[in-house]
């Protein structure tokens, strides 16, 4: 049984423009123990997925399941028993902490809502603090003492109270700087060995995925377009999408930058609001032809053991 | 251009911040050369100084509290720093373009894009408003804006990040200015629009010849543009070597360590990456030493209480730490 399962999940927005589709009916599978990175460029609906997982915006169709459960009926009390075995952390862990709350508050609180005693709270607290490398003393004081990647920290400690099974991590190390940056990502994988815990990782940044997800998901105005193994997506992308994207991020290494071919996307990401009929990607697709425009691929099995969203791979 | 002088030649250029918690040496004795047709990276992670530096070279420092204190700004063999306010007026957007990291930013929200780009060709050039007018539709087309005929009359938030980035370079290159400072021209793009901003300021400087300052903190893009590069770290550089000696044999422990921690494509999965213990310190908190000593892997005695200079460890490499030196 997958430890969450996305069956056809679709969200949208009533904007003063229209009907905006951020997720556009996505489904896809994550197991036990494993991470998978969810990667695109802005509006293209990898936050909102992970907050409709959560809860967080409402769904307008489709199913969301964790570990056998559709969370979609679920009352107040049931869904409080969920968000215990999935949790989130955020790009902005200053945004997401009460800067009025001691960081002690801040991680126990979970454990109140769930009706822990204090005795015990306090020890809990104590021992996620050590896990996540803050010193014992941090819980007296308050977020705006620490750094960036100390408040990521702080995050990742009170995500981690309630033993969850899942979090998802939106956007975690986009804003801390590249020495920090690894000081999360190894935490985050030294948590996953420790506890066994499975990641949602959302990313820009393809390096980063590439380095921590076990499978990728490629997303574009609302669609998934390509899902498969790392490894799968990296040495033989299929859908021309996921090609660009790779094709596009710089490498962090001169020679092999400048050895590889790079054939530069044309064109920038359609308005959601109104994105091109059929494939939302035949506006920039080199691929594209009159079937593009009228018909909406669905995914299926591509040759490379992963499945793609195309007509023509 | 023999014997004449380089684009930009900075030398020992210091600038400090003058503050109620006290004076803060935010760029410490940074001395640099571009030459026409070169870009040179200058990366380091959050006050490190690299912006306050492109700052200090364009005059645009905040004052109070920042101020050049000391050192020389020499752009095609001219001292800029004594210059005054009018004088600067005439040089920047017109011998040294600028692009920012915010585009919308940058840009005046009320006014169309044709309009900003003719202010910027009717101050330093003898065109007049219909010359104008043309030229900035042919610079539009030669910065790859789509529909450029159209987005002349649009307002910046009317256009994409990318699009606004564009207009931009489009002002920052109007005039063909000698020396371009971009600090962190993409990061607020996507990348495939990244992709496409980096080529196209790669393509425009090989035509125009400019001199380039990239300023960034992502060590992909360093690799992806930069001809020489400059590490930065606490207001002082660490270390300079061209880009393809600084990615196979980084010597300054810092370097080592921003390499390490950044994921490199195709690498074995498992590894753990190399992280840098700590983080960079407070400008008003710096240890008497080397600034880095704190979070060094390599520290010595000698470290902690004098401050390496910057040494010539082979041709066209410079490094300021003193257990390179030694090994």
């Amino acid at each position: 049984m997958s430890l969450l399962s996305l069956r056809d999940v679709r969200v949208q927005f009533n904007t003063a423009g229209g009907v905006v589709r951020a997720v556009n009916g996505v489904s896809l599978d994550l197991a036990v123990g494993e991470t998978l990175g969810l990667v695109g460029e802005s509006g293209c609906g990898k936050s909102t997925l992970g907050k409709a997982i959560m809860k967080l915006v409402p769904v307008a169709g489709g199913e969301i399941v964790v570990e056998g459960v559709d969370i979609a009926p679920l009352n107040r009390e049931q869904l409080t028993e969920m968000r215990r075995k999935v949790q989130m952390i955020f790009q902005d862990p200053y945004g997401s902490l009460n800067p009025r709350s001691t960081v002690g508050r801040s991680v126990a609180q979970p454990l109140v809502l769930a009706g822990w005693k204090a005795d015990a709270t306090a020890e809990r607290v104590e021992t996620l603090l050590r896990w996540v490398g803050l010193p014992s003393d941090a819980k007296q004081r308050y977020p705006h003492e620490f750094s960036g990647g100390q408040r990521q920290r702080i995050g990742i400690a009170r995500a981690l109270a309630l033993s969850p099974k899942l979090i998802i991590c939106d956007e975690p190390v986009s804003a801390l700087d590249v020495s920090v940056r690894a000081q999360v990502i190894n935490l985050l994988e030294d948590l996953k060995s420790q506890f066994g815990v499975s990641y949602l990782f959302i990313s820009h940044d393809l390096s980063v995925v590439e380095h921590i997800a076990d499978r990728v998901a490629v997303m574009y105005l609302g669609m998934l377009f390509e899902i498969g193994g790392r490894d799968q997506i990296w040495k033989s992308p299929q859908h021309p999408y996921t090609k660009a994207l790779l094709a596009a991020a710089p490498i962090a290494n001169p020679k092999l930058a400048r050895a590889r071919q790079r054939t530069v996307l044309q064109g920038e990401l359609p308005s959601p609001l109104n994105p091109p009929p059929g494939c939302p990607f035949n506006s920039r697709c080199p691929m594209a032809q009159d079937r593009c425009r009228v018909e909406k691929p669905v995914l299926r099995p591509v040759s490379n053991g992963a499945q793609a969203a195309c007509h023509f791979v | 251009m023999g014997g004449s002088a380089l684009p930009l030649e900075i030398t020992d250029l210091r600038t400090t911040l003058f503050t109620r918690r006290g004076e803060m040496k935010a760029v410490d004795g940074l001395s640099l050369t571009v030459g026409a047709g070169e870009t040179v990276a200058l990366v380091g992670e959050s006050g490190c100084g690299k912006s306050l530096s492109a700052l200090s070279i364009m005059r645009l420092l905040p004052d109070p509290p920042a101020r050049i204190v000391g050192g020389q700004v020499k752009l095609n063999g001219r001292d800029i720093v004594p210059l005054p306010e009018e004088t600067m007026l005439g040089i920047r957007g017109k011998e040294i373009g600028m692009i920012f990291q915010d585009p919308l930013s940058s840009l005046n929200p009320v006014a169309t894009v044709e309009k900003q780009i003719v202010e910027v060709l009717m101050t330093h050039t003898e065109l007049g408003r219909g010359q104008a007018r043309v030229r900035a539709h042919e610079l539009l087309e030669l910065v790859g804006m789509p529909d450029a005929a159209r987005r002349l009359d649009a307002y910046p938030h009317q256009l994409s990040g990318g699009m606004c980035q564009r207009v931009i370079i489009a002002m920052a290159i109007a005039c063909s200015p000698s020396v371009l400072i971009a600090d962190e021209p993409t990061t607020a793009l996507d990348v495939t629009v990244q992709a496409q901003v980096l080529a196209l300021l790669k393509k425009l400087q090989a035509d125009a010849g400019m001199a380039m300052i990239f300023i960034t903190h992502d060590l992909g893009v360093v690799a992806e543009t930069a001809d020489r590069v400059v590490v930065m770290y606490a207001g002082r550089k660490v270390e300079e070597a061209s880009v393809d000696e600084l990615f196979e044999s980084p010597l300054h422990p810092y370097t080592v360590g921003l390499i390490g921690a950044t994921p490199t494509p195709g690498a074995a999965r498992a590894e753990r990456l190399a992280d840098i213990p700590g983080m960079v310190p407070p400008l008003n908190a710096l240890p008497q030493g080397c600034a880095f000593a704190p979070r060094c892997k390599r520290v010595m005695d000698r470290c902690l209480t004098e401050k390496p200079n910057l040494t010539v460890p082979g041709a066209g490499r410079l490094v300021a730490c003193f257990a390179a030196e030694g090994g």
